[in-house]
């Protein structure tokens, strides 16, 4: 339960300090000069290298959840993440979220629950691409 | 709109082609047996003499520095329910590339996940 409380902080921190990062950079110009810039910007920039580091964080405690506990335990709460982060768009960046996203937010957390309910193994371990 | 639905497009390519080609390679490198340091460590150079690893690390990288771009243009609260789209082009690539059975239930999630994130992205330009 802790390691998956852990696992929902450091990909909801994560995340926010990537948009808070790139708030600070500013909106990246499509063109090879603003994309180099850009680039250069987000390696200088400590919220990004904070935001990478709580996302590291994320994958660590999901390996070890996903080690302990069983995947149907631990997918749901990716799913609500979805919810979690929208929520702390509004409170922390001050986004104005309308009932049109909120629904399509539901769905989305819905569809990701449905998709996650599958069985982890379909096939055998042999590649079949080759 | 348009902008971001395009770069979501391409984010999400990156995404799913660098996690197909990852879990393919990974297949082909089989399991690592044991968690000892050193069983990891030939682990990890079996890995990285696998050309699909090395399809997969530019495309997780490019998909990495598209979202950071994705998040420069658009709302977190936009930005992150669209990147669920993963989930669409995932499974359609489990079902065609990596030949996964695709339950009924899971054909319904990817239904609602595409009318959500259309939902999501309408309103990306309030």
């Amino acid at each position: 339960m802790c390691v998956v409380l852990v696992m929902v902080v450091c990909a909801n921190i994560g995340d926010l300090m990537l948009k808070l990062g790139m708030v600070q950079i500013g909106a990246v110009h499509i063109s090879v000069s603003g994309v180099w810039r850009a680039l250069l910007s987000t390696i200088h920039n400590g919220t990004i290298w904070l935001g990478i580091l709580f996302l590291i964080g994320f994958t660590l405690t999901y390996m070890t959840a996903v080690s302990w506990a069983d995947y149907s335990y631990v997918m749901p709460v990716g799913a609500f993440g979805y919810a979690i982060q929208t929520m702390l768009a509004v409170v922390v960046l001050r986004e104005a979220v309308t009932a049109q996203r909120w629904v399509g937010v539901v769905l989305i957390v819905t569809g990701v629950l449905l998709v996650g309910q599958t069985h982890p193994s379909t096939t055998s371990t042999k590649p079949v691409m080759s | 709109m348009i902008k971001v639905a395009l770069m979501l497009v391409f984010f999400i390519c990156c995404s799913t082609g660098g996690e197909i080609a990852m879990t393919h390679g990974m297949k082909q490198v089989g399991e690592p047996g044991s968690f000892r340091p050193l069983t990891m460590l030939r682990f990890i150079g079996t890995a990285m003499r696998n050309e699909w690893i090395w399809v997969a690390l530019p495309l997780l990288g490019a998909s990495f520095y598209s979202l950071l771009i994705l998040l420069s243009w658009a709302p977190l609260s936009v930005v992150i329910p669209a990147s669920a789209f993963n989930y669409v082009v995932g499974t359609f690539g489990a079902k065609y590339l990596l030949r996964e059975r695709v339950s009924v239930k899971r054909w319904m999630g990817v239904v609602m996940v595409c009318v959500g994130v259309a939902l999501v992205l309408l309103t990306s330009t309030n």
